[in-house]
Formats: structure tokens, sequence, C-alpha cells
């Protein structure tokens, strides 16, 4: 593995090995010193073109605990607001000597152009509407954790602005490649206009599919979209596709709920259900640094292909 | 670990092709023990330990993936069994200290678990073949980033010499003489497909003399 810039870069197997390299990392970060010296000597740069606290710091985190050293640039405090374009800014950073780049950008595909310009190794931390795979590593590690199993006949319900967001894209291809049935829940406003090669079903009814559910996963309403009149308004939104209480009583007993953060907080999850015991959401976030740390190792680190 | 791997990649038995480093047919040259023969050097080297130490009493055995789990339990076993002392086994996995990431696909061999806190701890690292050191050096800095062992000491079941870093180990099953381009490859019945744990010293075929009379 070069770059990890979708999830269909991997197939089962190297999903597979990602993740069980994950649970060694996930050992390192409950250690005392929870560093170890594989990545030495190695740069790390994240070049953040969208605003992200959670990604941008597990990543760095991830960074660090390999003894990486990390750059952090973000177009705010950059010569980006002088007019600098993405090509320009990319050969700037390579030419201070570097290893791997971090890419959010907000045009899908960012990250594969960089990748064609440099040489150092490119991750995707969500470009566009398009993918965001590391956030899909750790929602499949998470779940997996939870269920020894593994992911086969799982079944999992991604609840909401699937048509935005990238989160859905990219677990919609890991969860699938592991073996889950994946159905699509939201207005037919928020589904993409074609589904055609998606391996989900849809439905538009929350209530519908609750009863017959492993894992909700809820994705985050794009407050910043309400402007394109997508939904009539929050409180409808909440009363159709919302995990209220009410509706969580309703799911099967060992259910679980998931969501990318961060969260609208009586949006599409109650407060009360976000810190129930059902939520794994503290765990996808303590989670994410582990697969961050398996992602910069393999590209910077193993010497050889994953899969 | 160079002594592992090496013998990890042929455990598949259909592999006989010890791969990328030795081109060519590979061949059995001598058994170096029986199983028979590695139960008397574990006990062997369980009483050394506890003579050395005079007693188990601060002992912590830790193994080297992939074998050394195995043995490191095997010891403890045979302590329990003469000595009546419970001595506590972890494992340890060196892959993010060693020295040759990025020059090969170095991967973590199994989880590293020690069950006991090993400051202040006399600690034995135990693994099966000792050779170039590098997976010794890198225990003892995986081991250092856990704790501050009093001690560290170091048991192998086969010594087979080319050595790269100052390190020698306290408690050996068998010093063996090899060339560079042999294996040392260790079965045992936790670890390896086998019913009967065995050690034999395989090395290239060779159609001329091959000047160490090793074939049987």
């Amino acid at each position: 593995m070069r770059h990890l810039l979708s999830i269909d870069d991997l197939d089962r197997t190297g999903l597979e090995q990602l993740l069980d390299l994950s649970e060694r990392f996930i050992e390192v970060t409950h250690r005392d010193i929870p560093k170890v010296p594989a990545l030495r000597g190695k740069t790390v740069v994240s070049l953040f073109y969208e605003d992200s606290t959670r990604t941008r710091l597990s990543f760095e985190t991830a960074a660090k605990r390999l003894s990486a050293d990390t750059m952090t640039f973000t177009v705010g405090s950059s010569s980006v607001k002088k007019g600098e374009s993405l090509r320009d800014t990319v050969q700037t950073i390579e030419a201070m000597g570097i290893d791997a780049v971090v890419v959010r950008h907000g045009s899908a595909g960012a990250p594969k152009r960089i990748s064609e310009w440099i040489d150092a190794a490119i991750v995707n931390a969500g470009d566009g509407c398009h993918e965001h795979p590391t956030q899909a590593l750790l929602d499949v590690l998470t779940l997996r954790r939870r269920r020894p199993s593994g992911l086969d006949g799982c079944r999992i319900a991604i609840v909401g602005d699937v048509r935005h967001s990238r989160v859905a894209r990219s677990d919609v291809l890991a969860f699938s490649a592991l073996g889950a049935e994946v159905t699509l829940v939201a207005p037919p406003t928020l589904l993409p206009e074609s589904l055609e090669g998606w391996p989900v079903s849809v439905c538009y009814d929350l209530d519908e599919v609750l009863p017959n559910i492993d894992v909700l996963y809820l994705l985050r309403i794009q407050l910043e979209r309400q402007h394109e009149a997508l939904f009539p308004s929050l409180r409808e939104y909440t009363s159709r596709y919302g995990l209220t209480a009410a509706r969580a009583a309703r799911l099967p007993a060992d259910a679980l709920v998931m969501h990318p953060g961060p969260m609208n907080r009586g949006v599409e999850i109650s407060a009360e259900v976000a810190d129930g015991p059902v939520s794994l959401i503290a765990e996808q976030v303590a989670n994410g640094v582990a697969v961050r740390m398996a992602v910069l190792y393999t590209l910077l680190g193993s010497g050889g292909p994953v899969a | 670990m160079p002594e592992s791997t090496r013998v990890t990649r042929v455990t598949n038995a259909a592999d006989a092709v010890p791969g990328e480093r030795h081109p060519g047919e590979f061949v059995r040259r001598t058994e170096v023990f029986s199983a028979d023969d590695l139960r008397r050097a574990h006990t062997r080297i369980a009483h050394e330990i506890i003579e050395r130490n005079h007693g188990g009493g601060d002992l912590v055995l830790v193994g080297l993936h992939t074998r050394g789990p195995a043995i490191a339990r095997r010891l403890a076993a045979a302590i329990e069994s003469f000595e009546g002392v419970s001595v506590p086994v972890g494992t340890l996995d060196v892959a993010f200290y060693r020295d040759d990431i990025g020059l090969r696909a170095v991967q973590p061999l199994g989880p590293t678990e020690i069950p006991v806190d090993i400051g202040g701890q006399m600690v034995v690292l135990v693994d099966d073949v000792l050779f170039t050191g590098r997976t010794i050096r890198a225990a003892l800095d995986a081991l250092t980033a856990l704790g501050r062992a009093r001690a560290v000491q170091l048991a192998v079941l086969v010594d087979r010499g080319h050595r790269e870093l100052p390190i020698r180990a306290d408690f050996v099953g068998k010093n063996l003489p090899t060339r560079q381009a042999e294996d040392v490859r260790v079965r045992l019945h936790e670890t390896d497909d086998v019913t009967d744990d065995v050690i034999e010293l395989w090395g290239p075929a060779e159609p001329g003399p091959s000047g160490s009379g090793g074939h049987e």
C-alpha cells in the first residue's frame, strides 16, 4: 500500500490485516508510556483545507506515538491566503523533506491529485463528499471489537445525510467488504441521485428498520447545508429520523449506536442515547488513534504491501 | 526477528523453499534436538535459572513471539514442578522496536502481555534461537518502555552464532555452529502443526563438497 485514498484500495484481507495491526496499537496506547520508536526520523504533515479537530488531532497523536515528527499546515494561517495553488503548496512542503501527507480537502479527488504530484505517502483524511477512509477503519475496528464473531451478517443501518457524507461512502465500502448488510435510511433528498453499484438496500422510514438491526449508524446533519432546503426543518428531521430515547427503546436489546462526530445533540441523536450504554461513540474516538497508527505504520514502516 | 521469522516462513510444511534469501533446494542436515532432548534441555535450563537466581522469588519469564511464549510456559511449568513456586509468564512483541523497519515488512507477531509490573523484578527473556542478536536488542528496548527491571537475563534453546551485536545468552540449550546460509528450524507442538517437538538444521543442497560435513 503506497497511499490510503479510498477504502476501495483495500480488499477484505488488506482490511483485516490493518485491523489486526490496529489491535496491537490499541495495546500500545494503553501502556504507561504509549509510544514506540517505530517511525523515528519520519515526518508526517497534516494538510487541512477544511476545519477539523478530532481527525487532525487523532492523526497527529498517532504520528507522535510512533515517534514520527509532525508538521501542521492549516489554511487559515498560510500562503494559500496569498493565492498559492494546491500544487505549489504541496511541492513546497515536499521540498522540506517529508514522508507522508495527511490531507483534508473540500474537493473530492484532491488527495489523489496530490499523490500524482509528489512522492510522499498520501492519506485521505476526508475529501469533499467522496471518502474518509480512516473513519471507516475505526468504525469497523470498533464494531469488530464488540462482535468477536466478526461483521458477517451484521445488519447495519446508516441514517441521515448520505448524499453529502464521505463517512457514509467509506463506511458502506468497509462494512460490506467485511460481510455486513447495509441499509441506508434517509429522506430521498438526502440520498445520492444514483445508488447504482452500491451494495446496499434503502428505506425511507427509520421506525420500520429499527427493530431489525444490529447497529444504528447516525450521520451528522450538516447544519451548514440547511439553506439547501433538503428537509423542511430540523424539528421535522428529528421527529422522523432522530434517535430519541423512545426510538432507542425499540432497538433490539443488544443493538449498538455509532456516530462519527461531531454530534448535534438533540438533532440526529438525543444526549441521553449518545451518553448511554448502547453508544460506541467514545470508543470510536479512542480507537481512531490506534487505526491511524496502523495506517501510518503500514505506509511508512512496513516496507511491503499490505494486501 | 531474523531468527524466528526465518523459521516461521517455512512453518507451512509445503513451503520447503525458505524463500528469497536462499534460492535453490533446502535439505535437512541434522536433527539438533529430538522431543526428548528438548524436554531435558527445558528441565536443565529451568534448574539453571533457579540456581543462578537463588530461587524463583522475583522472577518473571518473558517469551518473545512467536515461540518464546511457549518455551517460557514450559520453563515455568518445570520450575513449578521441582521448586513449588509459580513464576509469572509474559509475552513480548518487539516489532515496533526493530532496527529494520522500512527495510522489510516488519509486522507484529502477537500481543505484548506481561501480567505483573516488571519494575524491580528479575526478567528472563526467552526465545528459541539466538542469531544476530538484533531481536534481543529490540526486546531490551521494548522491555525498558514497560518498566525498569532489576536485571535482565536471556534464555535460548539454540545459540547458532553470527552475532552482530554485543549480546550473549545466560542460559543456552545448545551451542550450534552454523553457517550464515543455514536455517535452524524449530517446531513446537504449541506453535507449529506437529505432534513431536523437534529442532533441525537445514541448509542449501550443494552439489560439491560442503565443507561442513553436515550431511547425514
